[in-house]
């Protein structure tokens, strides 16, 4: 019974990864970019909530109405001032500056912060440990559940905004080719800073969710970041519906992991990311950019 | 094309042969540093002689093969780890500082054709996660208790003064190798079709450049050269923790040098390393903001002078001290002339005059790397 329940962990902590990981991949699929400083936004997003919590004594939830637009502006930005020019310069200097941003972000809340670890748990009162049995003796976190509801609406909100509204097919025309989007006169500059704008806040989104569930600290951003990656390369780089693939796969890896061994949480996990580029190493499926849920329905 | 005739290709000017000899003059110095120095710039200098090697390590990958690797930190732990496993089965301390980084250096063989078919940024997190997952699985390991990590505690059979010395001259000795051998396989085929990887894989792929076989072997001596710097920082601070070794700070400060040095110059990462020793010299003690500053200076350098103060300079005065690329002199007239001289160099970029030595001198060429 012990494995069920944390099947089930694994599947909601899946999406929790998703969510965290579906900036990083709507980033990359539109600007080709992997932002190396995705988690430490993530993690400035969670301490930004944390100190209006504090100090105010406003629920994280309401904080999030100050927090989100502030990370979106923070994104649109980035685009502008940083990552556009580094575009400029070729595919590897994206890498360089989001990297020395992730850097500089860490160390700054460190100077702010300090070194304890700290959590919104306090601040959201039940909810953070409440759970729903159900039977079988199997219990489900009413906040994991939450994350998981929030991951699916907004991986799915994003597809349909993609599909179906005008922005989103400027960005995805953008995505495309985006000298031939401005063309027929998409502003690529503008489509840009607005795809960042929307990673950078989901981004901040899944910081609150992640100060919520757990403890963090100035220097939880790069392990946030790993993860995300793994989850989006497991499930399929620049696909949103195999980011949450992607996620849960990682997370149930996870749960077991941890079951199994005290380590083995972090280990499973890495484990399972390098045992899937293996794989697809093998089966020759890396040229197709496709992921596992592609490689699977190819199958059948 | 008759007037092409009055042109020579050659790879090395007078003031590079000059640069060679004062290298060789500065290193027969140093060898006899111990003798020279007081203690404090011995190991001062043993610091910047691990510097060089780590900045012209990442410089081989990211600068010359394209591979930005943010999980170099991986093979600098796990050198250090298999230097104390060695250590721990009575193979001598100094061969065990070689061995162990060798070791870390084979162990990257069977990572790189997973690696290595990463893309640009997939590569670089990739490389990460490797070295979280040796982290992890090192500190595991009951001999190095977990996080509290453990001494080499064969060191303290030589003195402290002997320490010094023999430290001084592995690290001299592994840094003067390491300098040779990725100058001279830069120099060579190897460094020509890397850069034209690194350009653009698909071309070079299509005239039939081994895109595979070069990156490893690339990735390999990367792999080797941080392992030999973890092996050498482990023989200076004698404590091994897990969290040190394996910090992300290493690629840190690796960026930091070759990016304000000059990404994809051989001289520039040089620069970089002697910079950056002196500002942690001068800054380190400020800790946080000096990590701030490090991040922030990286990203301006990577914005708005990407090819580095080296590169920067190169490509204004056309300064070259290492015979790394290749340049065109005039027969026919005074090549002492700056005339002259500039003339050659604004035919030497004319696309109609590039024939294969132009081709393969792609260092020199003033795009920066992507």
């Amino acid at each position: 019974m012990i494995w069920i329940t944390q099947l089930l962990n694994g599947v909601l902590l899946g999406g929790y990864y998703a969510l965290l990981a579906c900036g990083l991949s709507f980033m990359f699929g539109v600007m080709r970019i992997i932002n190396l400083a995705h988690g430490d936004l993530a993690i400035l997003c969670a301490c930004m909530v944390f100190l209006i919590a504090d100090q105010t004594g406003i629920s994280p939830f309401v904080a999030l109405i100050v927090a989100l637009p502030l990370m979106a502006a923070i994104g649109f930005g980035l685009q502008r001032l940083m990552l556009e020019r580094s575009l400029r310069a070729g595919m590897l200097v994206p890498l360089l500056t989001t990297f020395g941003l992730a850097i500089v972000i860490e160390n700054g809340l460190f100077e702010y912060f300090g070194a304890d670890s700290r959590s919104l748990a306090p601040y959201i009162g039940d909810f953070a440990f409440d759970s729903w049995a159900i039977p079988g003796n199997i219990y489900i976190g009413s906040l994991a559940l939450l994350i998981f509801a929030v991951a699916v609406v907004l991986l799915g909100g994003l597809k349909l905004f993609l599909t179906h509204t005008s922005l989103g097919r400027a960005i995805r025309a953008t995505a495309e080719d985006p000298d031939t989007a401005e063309l027929v006169g998409i502003n690529a500059r503008h489509v840009y800073a607005v795809a960042a704008a929307i990673a950078v806040a989901s981004a901040g989104l899944a910081g609150v969710f992640l100060a919520m569930r757990e403890t963090f600290s100035p220097y939880s951003g790069p392990t946030q970041l790993i993860f995300a990656f793994e989850a989006v390369v497991i499930g399929g780089i620049g696909s949103l519906s195999g980011t949450l693939v992607g996620g849960i796969v990682l997370g149930i890896a996870q749960t077991f992991g941890a079951q199994i061994h005290p380590q083995g949480f972090l280990i499973a996990g890495h484990i399972v990311f390098l045992v899937v580029l293996a794989g697809r190493l093998a089966a020759g499926a890396l040229q197709a950019r496709g992921g596992l849920h592609r490689l699977f329905a190819r199958r059948l | 094309m008759s007037k092409d005739a009055s042109f020579i290709v050659e790879r090395s000017t007078r003031l590079s042969a000059a640069a060679g000899f004062a290298a060789a003059v500065l290193v027969v110095v140093l060898a006899c540093g111990p003798l020279l120095f007081s203690a404090n710039i011995v190991d001062s200098l043993t610091t910047l002689f691990i510097y060089l090697i780590l900045a012209v390590m990442w410089n081989a990958l990211a600068g010359y093969a394209g591979l930005v690797s943010v999980g170099q930190q991986a093979f600098f732990g796990l050198g250090a780890y298999f230097a104390i496993q060695l250590s721990y089965y009575g193979v001598g301390v100094y061969p065990a500082l070689l061995i162990g980084a060798l070791l870390a250096g084979i162990l990257s063989l069977p990572i790189s054709p997973l690696m290595l078919r990463l893309g640009g940024g997939e590569f670089a997190i990739g490389m990460w996660v490797v070295a979280e997952l040796a982290h992890l699985l090192v500190a595991l390991d009951p001999l190095i208790n977990g996080e509290t990590g453990v001494s080499l505690i064969a060191l303290n059979a030589f003195s402290p003064d002997h320490r010094r010395a023999y430290n001084y001259w592995m690290a001299l000795a592994s840094a003067v190798l390491l300098l040779t051998v990725v100058f001279m396989l830069l120099r060579g085929r190897l460094g020509a079709s890397v850069q034209a990887i690194r350009d653009d894989e698909d071309a070079a792929k299509s005239v039939g450049v081994r895109v595979l076989a070069g990156k490893r072997i690339i990735f390999f001596l990367a792999a080797f050269g941080c392992a030999l710097a973890g092996t050498l920082w482990l023989a200076t601070s004698i404590t091994f923790q897990p969290n040190t070794y394996f910090g992300i700070q290493w690629t840190a400060y690796m960026i930091f040098m070759v990016l304000v040095g000059g990404l994809g110059t051989f001289e520039g990462a040089i620069v970089g390393g002697v910079i950056f020793f002196l500002i942690e010299y001068m800054f380190g003690a400020t800790g946080v903001w000096y990590l701030i500053g490090l991040g922030a200076t990286a990203i301006v350098f990577a914005l708005f002078l990407p090819r580095g103060l080296w590169g920067t300079l190169e490509d204004r005065w056309g300064i070259r001290l290492l015979p790394l690329g290749y340049s065109l002199r005039m027969l026919s007239a005074d090549f002492d002339q700056p005339d002259a001289v500039a003339a050659a160099q604004e035919r030497r970029q004319t696309p109609a005059s590039l024939d294969k030595h132009d081709i393969a001198a792609g260092d020199s060429s003033p795009a920066p790397p992507c």
